[in-house]
């Protein structure tokens, strides 16, 4: 019987096959932590007894929420942190390099194969490079802080085919938004989802990093690809034998089977308040916006701001919008820097902050109040997530957010 | 006994308790504002023994333990959902709170109902009638019984 990508990962570190509704220990290549859970996780921690933590070199502390801090009790989270690492020799601790999925690929942690858990549910966003990765909470963290495993249950895996040429205003997250869709918010829950097809091959791998880390948002437990010749040169390894053998087998059994032609997308939102509730952009004429934010773990990549920048680029956004863009690392800032991007967002008379979470969570610059409406380019439009209960958030393309800016409506 | 206090379907784990309230330094603290967008009164008026009882995906979205947390704190003695997310399911068990998948319950009952729960036999009592619930998976089941993660951990070290 053939394997899905995931049972492939899992079954290569358990060293035996696996199929879906197994129960197994895994060995833990990464644990990622950030700034938000570090002191309930430390707190666990020593409730559970450890003397010390079995893999130090595979934890990763990640301030980014918090950061800079705006309420007067964050900064002891960075503090109680910082005390953690040093009694236990984690030398991993990202203070202001940005967010934490960002930086699990790009700092060169996680690589195609491995297995990685992490306290925020957008843990998933590393299987943009092939690897399984997923949430948890600061409990089971501990746990795996004092023993370097984790118990899991093989998920079965929904495959998603796609196949040909987006249309040009289309982009990677217009893509997941209407799988989640189409899928709804619970309708991969405790799956696997396995991007596939033509389309996909063509991405980057920062778009492929959109689509993983929505993956969550449809309930799924993780949202793959296989690793190919571009992963290898963003992970910065050799493209051999053992990478090119993670990828599914021909007869693998999947739960379900969904096949998109590219050019049948649109740009899409996912409007109020909820992931799943997918409208095309053409049906939401003459919505006026208050403000966008181009940013978060989802769509603050180089490419983003490039794709936002190449659209104002001699344009200035709309007198009633504040337009907040926010890299997802301090690298990409610099780089961003450098290509003249950053210039460009600025003189469109974008508010540009420093790397970290921001807006996304509800607790950088940029809350809103009820009744505003705001098109943002991050992962979830809950209540209450950006500001009040009746903020309006409208998830979307880093396109229609630049679009939209300028409009002071959503278009695209 | 408990009451029933009834929810939606998807229903996030920011509902359960908003990001502000995380920095909170305890579980205790926060559990004032447990469901506040979306039942303000909850916290107030949720008594030990008491009962959340929910449509699909109940606890979807952030990996937050701090949402199980708290209804725990406040004494919710079961969730019994038609389905959960899966890292609030995971997180519960890891905290010791049973949650309990029935497909029918929620559509049986009303906010304020009556309901007896007896988790070693799997049976849900309401309104007269007798309902079974879905059982864990024996690993998770283990855990629980142990009290939680805490406790099952420490009889391992």
């Amino acid at each position: 019987m053939g394997h899905t990508l995931v049972e492939k990962i899992i079954g290569n570190k358990v060293g035996h096959e696996v199929k879906p509704g197994d129960i197994v220990t895994v060995p833990v290549d990464w644990c990622m932590i950030d700034d938000i859970m570090v002191p309930f996780a430390v707190q666990k921690f020593e409730e559970m007894g450890f003397s010390k933590v079995a893999k130090p070199d595979s934890v990763v502390l990640i301030y980014d929420h918090f950061l800079p801090a705006t309420q007067v009790d964050d900064s002891r989270h960075f503090r109680v942190g910082d005390e953690f690492a040093e009694k236990y020799g984690i030398k991993n601790v990202h203070r202001t390099d940005g967010i934490c999925h960002q930086l699990m690929t790009e700092a060169g942690y996680v690589k195609p194969g491995d297995i990685a858990f992490g306290t925020d549910s957008h843990t998933v966003t590393y299987g943009c490079v092939g690897a399984f990765s997923t949430g948890i909470g600061y409990t089971e963290m501990a746990g795996i802080l004092g023993t370097g495993e984790l118990w899991i249950k093989v998920p079965e895996t929904i495959k998603v085919e796609i196949d040909g040429t987006l249309p040009g205003n289309v982009t990677s997250k217009d893509i997941i938004l209407r799988i989640i869709g189409d899928l709804t918010a619970s309708g991969a829950t405790y799956q696997s989802l396995e991007f596939t097809g033509s389309t996909v091959e063509a991405m980057s791998v920062a778009s492929r990093m959109t689509m993983s880390n929505m993956a969550v948002e449809a309930g799924a437990k993780c949202g793959i690809f296989a690793p190919d010749e571009k992963t290898c040169d963003y992970c910065k390894i050799p493209y051999d034998d053992s990478i090119k053998a993670l990828k599914a087998d021909d007869d693998a059994i999947y739960s379900k089977v969904l096949r998109y032609r590219a050019e049948d997308f649109v740009p899409v939102c996912a409007c109020p308040s909820l992931v799943d509730n997918i409208k095309p952009v053409s049906e939401l004429k003459g919505v006026k916006v208050n403000q966008v934010f181009l940013g978060s773990c989802t769509n603050g990549r180089l490419e983003d701001l490039r794709t936002a920048a190449a659209i104002l680029k001699g344009k200035h956004v709309a007198p009633f919008v504040k337009m907040i863009v926010t890299p997802a690392s301090r690298k990409i800032y610099r780089e961003a820097l450098h290509d003249g991007t950053i210039e460009i967002l600025n003189d469109a008379g974008c508010i540009i902050t420093t790397p970290g979470c921001g807006l996304c969570c509800g607790r950088g610059g940029g809350i809103l109040s009820d009744d505003e409406v705001v098109v943002a380019t991050n992962n979830r439009n809950f209540l209450g997530r950006m500001g009040t209960s009746k903020v309006k958030i409208y998830l979307a393309s880093p396109v229609t957010a630049a679009k939209s800016a300028i409009a002071g409506e959503i278009v695209n | 006994m408990g009451k029933v206090f009834k929810f939606n379907k998807d229903v996030d784990t920011d509902q359960i308790i908003a990001s502000q309230y995380l920095l909170f330094p305890t579980i205790d603290e926060m559990k004032t504002h447990t469901f506040e967008s979306l039942n303000s009164e909850f916290a107030k008026l949720v008594k030990p023994g008491d009962f959340v009882v929910a449509d699909e995906n109940f606890g979807c979205g952030s990996s937050r333990e701090q949402a199980p947390s708290v209804l725990k704190a406040l004494g919710v003695k079961a969730v019994v959902a038609k389905s959960f997310a899966r890292i609030f399911y995971r997180n519960s068990i890891n905290i010791g709170m049973p949650v309990i998948v029935s497909k029918e319950l929620y559509d049986v009952v009303k906010e304020g109902d009556d309901m007896e729960l007896d988790l070693e036999q799997g049976i849900i009592k309401t309104g007269g009638t007798t309902y079974s619930c879905t059982k864990l998976p024996a690993k998770m089941q283990e855990i629980l019984d142990q009290g939680g993660l805490i406790a099952s951990l420490n009889g391992e070290i």
